[in-house]
């Protein structure tokens, strides 16, 4: 759905966003942004001065206050471009979610089963708890889980991806979204919300920005923008009795003017930062969104940058999702080919993808062919929670598979011995990392096969690069401890999980953050809930069940686990842009001051021309150049607002001294040959 | 720039750290809220005993904050009322009268803030006994106050989910008794040695070579001076071959105004008088005594919180800067005044005279001891002086007024220097952990909303005192009744002034009188508000710290040791005490430089 991927001065935002920003002139809406209301506030006071200087009681020429006061009208005007275009941007991503929200009619069943009666009622009057179904062809209605029933669902509307997901009743597969479509097959649906609480409806909520609270990392930037800008307030409101003193010791020239000290303190007071500090954040919310994820709160966006560990699941995410046959390793007194038959043989009906590819390693080896359990005769034993193993029976033979421990215990109950060499194969293949299977035939142990869990490509630079980023990796599995170690070493993780149960999930990260860590996680099942909701910030796979969905702080509408890492990198710079900004802004003001305060008191301090380092025209144009370079640096930096400054995994020291430079020490020099330039381009243009 | 200037720099530098190690080391110890068992602890705990405190006790930061200031308030009540009765009171050979009720209250906070502005001459006012009992007293209290307050901040960063930051009472005897004392004995010991005067008498009689004519001024029946309707001292001419030497206990006191970073002289031309600082080794030790806690504590700070690098860290910013600071000042009065230049008189330097601009300067000292001392009176809020910064070149007198306006953190006053640094440190780790896409944490503590209300009340504070109070000084007509120079530098007076005592340095730009009532409260005002509104948000920040988890460092932790982290803070500093002041210095000392350079 976000595929619709906007060029940021895209013409259908523009028009818009230019009648917003005049929209957002109002007061009330001026008042949220204190740096920026007090712009406001020196616009109305030199529109003010301007029309007093009209009628010929100015304190300067009317042309001068003019330009002032159009140019500090710009200022907020911009300002409120940048906001209006970010939100907008928000709007159209909300707007192509929307769309999913047709007037669909629901199947409502009046009993919770299939075959049950049912009548047509609008998508809006399914209240929680109600039933419907869903058929071949049918929009899902609602949010809800299902209670009966195997379907292929496509929910590409949410999630982009085109293949469509089976979705089924009990398990972690249950959950559906509204908006989704049933494209095989059919399915009873429980409703888990009520119209306007629905996944899609927080989506939207969420995207707009109309629940948008300031985060607790802004709130605390707003107080020192606001400490910087009272100081400056005192600077520049002192400055009057200073000059008017000044003027009288010194019996030279006139007073500083008012519309001077309001241009010197607008251009002091951090206005770049101020004006574009919440278009940062609706971008970044936005940017959350362009990766299909869908942040619950901006808050939760900014924990994302500050996340110290995160929790990975084996399967999935660091490696491939099955594992597969790769060796066979035979007792002594059996031959591999032995063991590879009775391996095979045992695997025949086992449909899982670890026993299809046991078959297909027999084959590859000693190119046996699968033969038909039918013509065999044989019995196909399946797997169960109470033995562990799974096999067949051909006669008198009783061809089992599983687990050593499960292996072991069999043989042993019926008095034979488990040999120590075929122990220590399956010891040794643990240490590699890979899961070993035995395999027995009638009491006799034949061998081990291993199972190899493949690691993904990249992985491993994946995580160099988190560490450089001070980020702990943490590998959770339910393999035993010589599995995961091996797993962890190959695919360069820092710490891994082993046998990890819910509650070992959710213990290890109170240990994590009662040593005062963030930790991110993802997640999927409805055992995952307790540990998504300890989580700082905690990812649930949209593919994922409700319960996790409730209990985590985001939605990854791609149901891939790796995106965390995107995640947290979309969270940094968030906070990056809006660091280098604010420290861009600072800076700004060293060169404005050699501009402004030679020009203010140019009257009654001639000298002080010496500082006037630009050499600008006259203290006029030095003042307005300065205004203008102001007013424009909010335009020239609302892409570098929208998109981000661009994060680097380097290491803090590496990234601050990088940013230092680009920012504080470009931030420092940009003004002075901005200013010059608008100020040639002013004289050039015979404006002042 | 001479080659001397150079190196006394350096060696000050050398010898600074070389003394302020060990004493961290103690002072850590010292800090420690452990009890101290034993004999050494002896007094400590007779202390506790005898005023019903529970040394054990430990405090949450309202609590330490309300005991600190009934302690201070109480403080200033006690030195306004022995100045209100000294002329009752004993050890008064002078039989001097009671001083006034806003020269006392100016005075009393003065002292007990730790600034030490003095608009009193201590030769012709002060008794003994006030000189003794009230501001000695307050020297040790005040600078223990401070410390206690620096002590406070480090546990806040030190400890991991605390409710308290420690005991008021412990903190305040413990740095007086084991830190205070005992060095001040040390230099007072020192100072008798160079000549510094210590003993009872009253005034001596000299009878000099020649006869001095000079404007008495005409006392009133009371003995105090009678004033113009200006409020200008009437005077006569007199004529007189004799001298008056004044006498009193110095060494003890000027000890404790150097290393308590108090700078209340007992004389009124303060560490320039032969009988406070008599030669250039005393004036030496003067120097590293003002720096020296302020130095140390920035080491302790490292041992507190567990790492040494976050210290050194500190003091290294805090170096830095001083260090180009003494170089400009050294430089700007080794260049003279190009109007005694334009006269043809020769202001070079050479093997027969120390060249510059000497005005206002011990023949003694000269132009390196005076621009030293002048810049670190100022980096630290001592403001002892032995020189007149009001005759300084505008540039040098500049470097003064602008290390006052950073806010006293370059070694700053004791204690005060330390926790007015974290404060900025604070400011630089949180837009530089933006910087880096985290939420900002300075050894291990996240900053957030409440630290950050914190820290934008004490920016605040300080730029409002003398920003706000040299407008009222400017525009009130009893404000520019006080100014003797025509022109800027008039303004500068004022704008030291208040910069002087909203950051409790204490010096002043002679040449405002400021003993009136109008200066008297206008300062007593800034210097309190200027002290505790600045206090009370440190201990809240402390406070909240305290509580606060402690984040191990990982990868993606901001360093806060190493020169990365050095010039982030100094440019800190730097760019916030600039801005805020750039306009106000541009119509003061700058422009006086351009006005001097563009005549001559």
């Amino acid at each position: 759905m976000v595929r619709t991927s906007l060029s940021l001065f895209d013409s259908k935002l523009v028009g818009p966003a230019i009648a917003d920003s005049f929209r957002k002139l109002a007061p009330q809406t001026q008042l949220r942004n204190p740096v920026m209301f007090v712009v406001y506030a020196g616009s109305i006071l030199t529109t003010i001065l301007f029309f007093q200087a009209l009628r010929g009681m100015g304190e300067a020429s009317a042309g001068f206050i003019f330009a002032i006061a159009a140019w500090l009208w710009f200022t907020v005007l911009f300002a409120n471009f940048a906001e209006a275009l970010a939100e907008g941007r928000s709007r159209a991503q909300a707007a192509s979610l929307r769309g999913l929200k047709q007037t669909t009619s629901a199947k409502k069943l009046e009993l919770p089963k299939f075959g049950s009666n049912w009548v047509p009622v609008p998508a809006t009057d399914l209240r929680k708890g109600d039933y419907f179904l869903a058929e071949i062809g049918n929009v899902i209605p609602a949010d809800g889980e299902v209670v009966e029933g195997v379907a292929s669902v496509d929910e590409s509307a949410i999630t982009g991806e085109s293949a469509p997901v089976v979705r089924e009743s009990g398990g972690d597969f249950s959950a559906v979204t509204g908006g989704t479509r049933v494209l095989s097959d059919w399915l009873v649906v429980r409703v888990t919300v009520n119209p306007g609480e629905a996944f899609i409806d927080r989506m939207i909520a969420m995207v707009e920005g109309a629940k948008r609270q300031k985060t607790p990392n802004e709130i605390a930037l707003t107080i020192l923008l606001i400490a910087l800008t009272l100081v400056f307030l005192l600077a520049t409101a002192t400055l009057l009795p200073f000059s008017l003193f000044s003027v009288d010791v010194a019996k030279l020239g006139a007073p500083v003017t008012i519309t001077v000290l309001i241009a010197l303190l607008v251009c002091l007071i951090p206005t770049t930062i101020g004006g574009l500090l919440s278009a940062i954040g609706v971008a970044g919310m936005s940017r959350m969104m362009a990766s299909n994820v869908i942040a619950t709160s901006g808050r939760a966006v900014e924990a994302a940058g500050d996340v110290d560990v995160l929790l990975l699941d084996k399967t999935g995410t660091i490696t491939l999702g099955n594992r597969q046959a790769a060796a066979f390793i035979p007792a002594d007194g059996v031959t591999e080919q032995q063991l590879a038959d009775a391996a095979q043989l045992s695997s025949l009906a086992d449909e899982t993808p670890e026993g299809r590819s046991i078959v297909v390693l027999a084959k590859q080896r000693f190119n046996l062919r699968e033969r038909n359990l039918g013509q065999l005769e044989a019995t196909f034993v399946a797997f169960s929670a109470q033995t562990r193993m799974s096999g067949v029976d051909i006669g008198g033979r009783e061809v089992r598979k599983g687990a050593a421990q499960a292996v072991r215990s069999y043989i042993e109950s019926r008095g034979f011995a488990f040999p120590a060499k075929v122990a220590q194969s399956v010891d040794e293949v643990a240490r590699n990392g890979s899961t070993p299977l035995v395999v027995s035939d009638a009491g006799r142990v034949l061998g081990v096969v291993e199972l190899k869990d493949i690691v993904k490509g990249g992985i491993k630079e994946r995580f160099g690069e988190l560490r450089r980023m001070g980020i702990r990796t943490v590998m959770i599995t339910g393999d035993n401890r010589l599995t995961a170690a091996a797993i962890a070493a190959e695919a360069g993780v820092d710490d891994f999980l082993a046998e990890a149960t819910p509650e070992a999930k959710l213990k290890l990260i109170r240990q994590y953050q009662a040593e005062g860590r963030l930790v991110a996680m993802t997640g999927d099942g409805t055992n995952d809930a307790p540990a998504l909701a300890q989580a700082d910030v905690a990812v649930a796979m949209n593919s994922g069940t409700q319960a996790a969905k409730e209990a985590g702080n985001m939605v990854d509408l791609d149901s891939n686990p790796t995106k965390l890492i995107e995640i947290v990198e979309v969270g940094k710079q968030l906070l990056i842009t809006r660091g280098s900004l604010t420290t861009f802004s600072i800076a700004n003001d060293v060169a404005k001051y050699f501009a402004i305060v030679p020009a203010a008191f140019a009257t009654t301090y001639p000298q002080l021309a010496a500082l006037d380092v630009m050499r600008l025209t006259s203290p006029n144009s030095a003042i307005l150049s300065a205004v203008i370079f102001n007013a424009l640096i909010i335009v020239a930096l609302i892409p570098l607002a929208l998109k981000g400054v661009k994060y680097r995994a380097l290491g803090a020291a590496a990234l601050l001294r990088r940013n230092l430079l680009i920012y504080g020490v470009g931030g420092i020099a940009v003004p002075f040959a901005g200013i010059k330039l608008i100020d040639m381009m002013l004289t050039v243009l015979r404006l002042v | 720039m001479t080659a001397q200037a150079l190196l006394t720099i350096g060696f000050f530098v050398v010898v600074l750290i070389a003394a302020a190690y060990p004493l961290a080391i103690f002072v850590a110890r010292i800090a420690d809220v452990s009890p101290i068992r034993g004999v050494a602890g002896t007094v400590e705990r007779f202390l506790y005993r005898l005023s019903g405190v529970d040394p054990a006790q430990d405090m949450s930061w309202p609590r330490y904050a309300v005991a600190l200031l009934l302690f201070n308030a109480l403080g200033a009540l006690v030195v306004f009322a022995v100045q209100r009765l000294q002329f009752w009171l004993p050890l008064n050979p002078q039989a001097f009268v009671n001083v006034s009720p806003d020269s006392s209250f100016d005075t009393a906070v003065s002292f007990v803030t730790n600034t030490n502005w003095q608009g009193y001459s201590g030769e012709s006012t002060m008794s003994y006994f006030t000189q003794m009992v009230a501001l000695a007293v307050q020297n040790f209290l005040s600078a223990a106050t401070g410390i206690a307050v620096a002590f406070a901040l480090m546990r806040g960063f030190a400890r991991r989910g605390a409710p308290g930051i420690g005991n008021f009472w412990v903190d305040v005897t413990r740095s007086t008794i084991y830190i205070l004392l005992p060095l001040s004995l040390m230099l007072a010991v020192i100072f008798m040695s160079q000549g510094v005067i210590q003993n009872f008498d009253a005034y001596k009689d000299a009878r000099t070579v020649e006869s001095l004519t000079y404007p008495d001024p005409k006392l009133d029946a009371a003995g105090a001076p009678l004033k113009d309707a200006q409020g200008n001292p009437i005077t006569e001419p007199a004529t007189t071959q004799t001298q008056v030497l004044a006498m009193g206990p110095v060494a003890s006191q000027e000890a404790i105004k150097m290393i308590g970073t108090n700078g209340g002289g007992f004389f009124n031309a303060n560490s320039a008088h032969p009988f406070e600082n008599p030669t250039p080794l005393s004036n030496f030790v003067q120097m590293i005594a003002m720096f020296l806690i302020p130095a140390s504590l920035c080491l302790v700070f490292g041992r507190m919180v567990g790492d040494s690098r976050q210290g050194w860290a500190v003091l290294g910013a805090m170096t830095l800067i001083f260090v180009v600071m003494a170089v400009v000042a050294n430089w700007a009065e080794q260049q003279g005044n190009p109007a005694i230049a334009a006269l043809g008189v020769d202001q070079t330097h050479s093997a027969t005279q120390a060249g510059g601009n000497m005005e206002g300067k011990e023949t003694r000292f000269g132009i390196v001891s005076s621009a030293l001392f002048a810049t670190i009176t100022t980096a630290a809020s001592c403001g002892a002086t032995n020189a007149t910064h009001d005759s300084f070149t505008p540039l040098g007198g500049l470097v003064p007024m602008w290390l006052i306006e950073l806010g006293e953190v370059v070694f700053g006053g004791v204690g005060s220097g330390l926790y007015g640094m974290l404060i900025f440190a604070i400011m630089a780790v949180f837009i530089a952990g933006l910087m880096i896409g985290r939420t900002p944490e300075y050894i291990g503590k996240k900053i957030e909303s409440f630290q950050m209300k914190m820290t934008a009340i004490v920016i605040l504070v300080t730029p409002f005192l003398v920003l706000v109070g040299s407008a009222i000084a400017v525009t009130s007509e009893q404000g520019r009744l006080g100014i003797a120079n025509p022109g800027p530098h008039g303004f500068s007076e004022i704008l030291y002034a208040l910069s002087s005592a909203a950051n409790n340095n204490g010096s002043a730009f002679a040449g405002l009188s400021a003993n009136t009532p109008f200066y008297n409260s206008l300062l007593a005002v800034v210097m309190w508000f200027g002290r505790f509104a600045f206090i009370v948000p440190v201990l809240a920040i402390a406070g909240s710290l305290a509580r606060k988890k402690r984040i191990e460092p990982t990868a993606g932790t901001l360093p806060t040791h190493g020169p990365l982290f050095v010039a982030l803070l100094v440019g800190t500093v730097v760019l916030v005490g600039a801005l805020t002041y750039v306009p106000a210095l541009a119509l003061g000392p700058v422009i006086e430089h351009l006005q001097l350079h563009a005549i001559h």
